[in-house]
């Protein structure tokens, strides 16, 4: 599996790089080469075999916490690291929906 | 007959599905410990996880996956004692994580199934595909700033429980009877308020149409209608433009849509375009959700009656389907007629609450949760009925009188003096009274006017202040006028 | 006589203990070495001079009134992908900005608490991702090692916890946080001639540690010796009910598992690890260290890890999967860095924001994972990469069969010059291809350093232990420790 051109910038896309032209063939290069890389992932035999997920090497389920109100009522603390705070909101260029 | 609508071409048939967004009723958030309380100042119920800060990690609330299983339970759904966590990823700006934790392969519930009726009294199954767990988005408000819009976390991470249907329903009306069966569904096991007006409930509707016999056709995504009126227009709305798109030959696209409530039609959504590429995998930050069967079966146990079950048992006690209908709509008023039912007549009980309560209720504009009467005092009513202390009439007085003040009635009765008269001696000197000032009447009706019976006990009444006991002046009447 | 910098941790802490010295000497002796060398290696992104003093003189006092934590006094630095509050955290990126949290990691905060003082926020590979530090947007760190052949040639010191390194083996402090998610503990302990533990996934809490690879982050220690290791993994350790993967299991004494002995524990050697590019020294350092642990009475068993090959290429579609995920946040919405121009709309601006705010190589593994996720593809990649990943993780489910404990190197090479390997991407990633496996599989690593190479750079052993036997691991370690009886010392040392 290789990627064109096109599909580079549809992952940029996905991931809200903005890329520039060479920067699109750079990495089109790159990428392709670390897919190539990964491709012999297909010869491994994984017939019947349950997939990782998380990192526990011992069988683990979720832990639980009780219901109750034990934080928030911070709001400028939530706030004070926003690059435009307007007020008691975080500000972003108006959305259209 | 089934509902169609008619375009150039003939009837079309409306085929439905909603997706179902219910704020899970909880102290604090699904992945948080922040509050959920509605109308809080803003971005004052967020914590450094809802608002996605470097590091922060999800511990789940118990309790919202114990709410999550009574309302599969309540759905008659199956339980997965395995169940995961996966990330929807997207970027939007009141997603703080630029993702959404939500149950995408391995959701909570499975496949159930509920019954809804229809105005005709007629019953449908419609099934459950399944419910699963999810982290509500942030606010964005748009018209604070001429430029910008406006960011509110408060909502970020706060439980929702997605119900999806399968496409079973046909029209508008189905789709707005399912909405209310499941409204009643979870406010009856308190896992949601059903409050639409605060956003605790909202539905996508999916809709397509298609010709009789035919294979589903493309279906349209209506997002985040909030009522059960609006999902009917919005349902009858959608299906009529994908009428007219396929009868000018053209088609019908997959996409998102929003229901304009004051224009009554839908419209396409810009923002959603080209958000379909959501990339989930299993959170790796929250391993796989067990549950213990014996953990369920104590909810199962532990659960309240349920809306079909109320309704089975109050027509049991005799009460006819309408009414067991009407007052198992809403848990309060089913609450309230147990209160008033209890230890009287189940059927007298159920006339006095569907009658005349409920045609105060209306002419007031009150709801049974701010009842102007309590369930209690219209008990007490009913009793001094059946002891014969107050006619129906002056129960009617009585029952006026406690609109205004909620007093016991036996104390208005006290205050007011509207005991009934059942004193045969005071009677029958009203009914003398009467007759004596008549004679003109009384000839008429002995040569045949029997009609004007009525006349005679009205004059009575009317002469003792509509206290003297009808059945003693009925009585009486008969036995002076031969 | 002693110089403040010559002491262990363990040392320093009897010293302490004594009244032989105070931790505001200590501390001092470690800013003053910050300020003669930190220009020249870079290790330090912020330094907290002032608190740190500040820190010292409180930690004296309550040692005065007899309230002594386990590492009352003692001088840290702290890798900065850790949350601290109050002190800026970058991860080593643009994209944070001036970012500073309000609140502390737990692993940091454990440190607190037992009474260490905090110098300053050490530098690292961009968000973690890279094995040389020189993806780094605060500039590259030089190791204080160089060749004996060529001292002018600047060396790399590993990564991504190139700082921590560094700056211990410098002694620029006297231990410090690391993180682990391919080997950016182990190689770079092994690059610096220091020693450095990835515990067992859940060890350490993840909570307040900027995410990178979520089902593969570990914090853990790196230290001059094993010892100190275990002194300090003891206290970052622990269960955390705010992070849902931390295991709730009791912390043991670490420190006390590095005198026991080896006599009778069996140690695998895996077939797969002797491998083409492998350096002959490292190969032949190997052998010695299996030597060490057959003379100290430990059986020294062959056994196979099968999937070993598949390590790498597995964990570069897992790990840039996770990222792609975890480094969405980064939108310049709610903190860090933001970039408009006029007129930008929401869409823009995430887009010229991360454009500008990642670098390079942090940019490229956000691509590769959101490519290996997106539709049509996660079956293809993510899918059979976790399935693959469950096979390295049974691999070594049925080497514990046979072994009490692996031993491998801990890199295939030694340190290399800044100005190499930048190139090709997938030749940069082979540094981890012995550290790789433990993270796939959630195993506790050490690298040992015990020996080193023709130049004169220092080269590491990797002890892999089963999970939760760190104790084995510290074990085995301090006896590879005690027969190499690594003196060397680097060429910038305060």
């Amino acid at each position: 599996m290789s990627l064109d051109a096109a599909a580079v910038r549809r992952v940029a896309n996905l991931a809200r790089l903005r890329l520039d032209e060479p920067e699109v063939q750079k990495l089109q290069a790159e990428i392709n080469g670390i897919l190539g890389w990964i491709e012999q992932l297909q010869a491994v035999n994984t017939d019947g075999v349950e997939p990782m997920a998380g990192g526990s090497p011992v069988a683990v389920a979720l832990p639980w916490r009780k219901d109750a109100v034990t934080d928030g009522g911070q709001a400028d603390a939530v706030l004070r690291n926003a690059p435009d705070r307007e007020g008691e909101y975080f500000g972003v260029p108006k959305v259209v929906e | 007959m089934s509902y169609t609508l008619d375009g150039d071409t003939g009837p079309w048939e409306v085929v439905v599905g909603l997706e179902v967004h219910a704020q899970v009723l909880s102290e604090s958030k699904l992945f948080s410990g922040a509050a959920t309380a509605f109308g809080a100042g803003p971005n004052s119920q967020v914590s450094f996880v809802d608002a996605g800060f470097p590091g922060m990690l999800p511990v789940i609330n118990g309790e919202c996956v114990a709410q999550a299983v009574r309302t599969g339970l309540g759905l008659n759904a199956q339980v997965n004692l395995w169940s995961r966590f996966d990330r929807k990823n997207y970027f939007y700006a009141d997603l703080p994580q630029g993702y959404q934790i939500s149950q995408f392969a391995h959701p909570i519930i499975g496949t159930g199934v509920i019954e809804i009726t229809l105005a005709d009294g007629s019953t449908k199954n419609i099934g459950i595909t399944r419910l699963h767990l999810e982290q509500d988005a942030g606010k964005s408000l748009h018209d604070q700033h001429q430029s910008k819009s406006f960011i509110d976390l408060n909502r970020s991470g706060v439980a929702l429980m997605e119900i999806v249907s399968e496409p079973d329903m046909r029209s508008p009306e189905e789709a707005g009877a399912y909405l209310t069966k499941l409204r009643q569904i979870v406010r009856y096991l308190g896992t949601c308020d059903g409050n639409m007006d605060e956003g605790s409930m909202r539905a996508d509707v999916n809709v397509s149409v298609r010709k009789a016999g035919e294979e589903f056709r493309t279906r349209c995504e209506i997002k985040n209608v909030n009522s059960v009126r609006f999902v009917m227009q919005a349902v009858e709305a959608e299906a009529r433009r994908q009428i007219e798109v396929w009868e000018s030959g053209g088609t019908v696209g997959q996409e998102t849509r929003l229901f304009d409530t004051a224009r009554g039609t839908t419209r396409s959504m810009r923002s959603k375009e080209d958000a379909h590429d959501y990339r989930y995998f299993p959170d790796p930050d929250l391993p796989p959700l067990v549950l213990e069967q014996s953990w369920v079966d104590q909810l199962k146990a532990s659960l309240p009656e349920l809306p079909d079950n109320r309704r089975a048992r109050y027509v049991a006690l005799g009460l006819s389907p309408y009414d067991a209908h009407v007052l198992t709509i809403e848990k309060e008023t089913a609450a309230f007629f147990e209160i008033v039912a209890k230890g009287r007549d189940a059927k007298v009980a159920a006339n006095w609450v569907t009658g005349d309560y409920f045609a105060a209720l209306n002419r007031l504009k009150r709801e049974v949760a701010d009842s102007p009467v309590s369930a209690e005092n219209l008990g007490a009513l009913l009793d001094l009925i059946a002891d014969g202390t107050l006619s129906g009439k002056l129960a009617k007085d009585v029952f006026e009188a406690m609109l205004e003040a909620d007093e016991p009635p036996a104390q208005i009765v006290e205050t007011r003096g509207l005991r009934q008269v059942t004193d045969t001696g005071a009677i029958e000197a009203a009914v003398d009274a009467v007759l004596a000032a008549n004679a003109d009447k009384i000839a008429q009706y002995q040569g045949g006017k029997v009609g004007l019976f009525g006349f005679f006990v009205g004059q009575t009444m009317k002469a003792m202040a509509g206290k003297g006991n009808p059945a003693l002046v009925n009585e009486l009447l008969k036995q002076k006028l031969g | 006589m002693m110089r403040p910098t010559d002491y262990t941790i363990a040392e320093g802490l009897r010293a302490l203990d004594k009244r032989e010295i105070s931790s505001v000497e200590l501390t001092g002796a470690y800013v003053k070495a910050i300020e003669a060398h930190n220009p020249r290696l870079n290790a330090y992104i912020t330094v907290t001079a002032e608190t740190a003093m500040e820190a010292a003189r409180a930690s004296d006092a309550r040692r005065a009134k007899g309230e002594v934590g386990a590492l009352e006094g003692i001088p840290l630095g702290i890798k900065d992908l850790f949350c601290t509050e109050g002190t800026r955290t970058t991860a080593g990126s643009k994209i944070l900005g001036e970012f500073v949290p309000p609140y502390e990691s737990t692993v940091s905060g454990n440190l607190k608490r037992d009474g260490a003082v905090f110098l300053g926020k050490l530098n690292l590979d961009e968000f973690a991702m890279g094995s040389s530090n020189t993806t780094s947007a605060f500039g590259p760190v030089e190791n204080p090692w160089s060749r004996a052949n060529d001292p002018a040639k600047r060396l790399v010191p590993g990564g991504s916890s190139g700082g921590s390194a560094a700056a211990v083996a410098a002694r620029l402090a006297m231990g410090a946080t690391a993180t682990d998610t391919g080997g950016s503990i182990r190689q770079p302990a092994a690059f610096c001639g220091i020693a450095g533990i990835k515990p067992t996934y859940g060890r350490c809490s993840r909570w307040g540690i900027v995410a990178f690879a979520s089902s593969l982050d570990q914090a853990g220690p790196v230290a001059r010796n094993v010892e100190d290791c275990a002194i300090l993994l003891r206290s970052m350790a622990g269960f955390d009910p705010k992070d849902s993967t931390s295991a709730d299991r009791p912390v043991p004494d670490f420190a006390a598992a590095c005198t026991r002995s080896v006599k009778g524990l069996r140690i695998g050697v895996p077939a797969e690890y002797t491998m083409p590019g492998l350096a002959p020294e490292i190969e032949a350092l190997w052998q010695q260290g299996l030597d060490w642990l057959r003379d100290a009475g430990a059986e020294i068993v062959p056994i196979s890890l099968p999937h070993t090959k598949y390590a790498l290429p597995t964990y570069y579609v897992v790990a840039p999967a996770e990222a792609s995920s975890n480094l969405a946040r980064y939108d310049g919405v709610r903190y860090g860095l933001r970039v408009t121009e006029r007129d930008s709309d929401l869409r823009d601006l995430y887009e010229r924001t991360r454009a500008a705010g990642f670098g390079a190589e942090v940019r490229r593994r956000i691509m590769i994972g959101t490519y290996v996720l997106s539709h049509g593809y996660y079956d293809a990649y993510y899918l059979k990469a976790q399935k693959v990943r469950a096979l390295i993780a049974r691999d070594f489910t049925q080497a514990w069969e046979k072994v009490d404990a692996i031993v491998t190197p801990a890199t295939p090479t030694s340190a290399f010059p800044m100005d190499e390997r930048q190139d090709d991407p997938v030749t940069m990633y082979l540094n981890d291809v012995f550290t790789v496996p433990a993270n796939l599989a959630g195993l506790p690593g050490l690298a040992v350093p015990a020996g080193l190479d023709g130049q004169g750079l220092p080269l590491g052993l990797q002890v892999i232990g089963k999970a939760f036997d760190e104790e084995t691991v510290f074990a085995v370690g301090a006896a590879l420790e005690r027969a190499a009886n690594f003196t060397a010392k680097p060429q910038v040392m305060a």
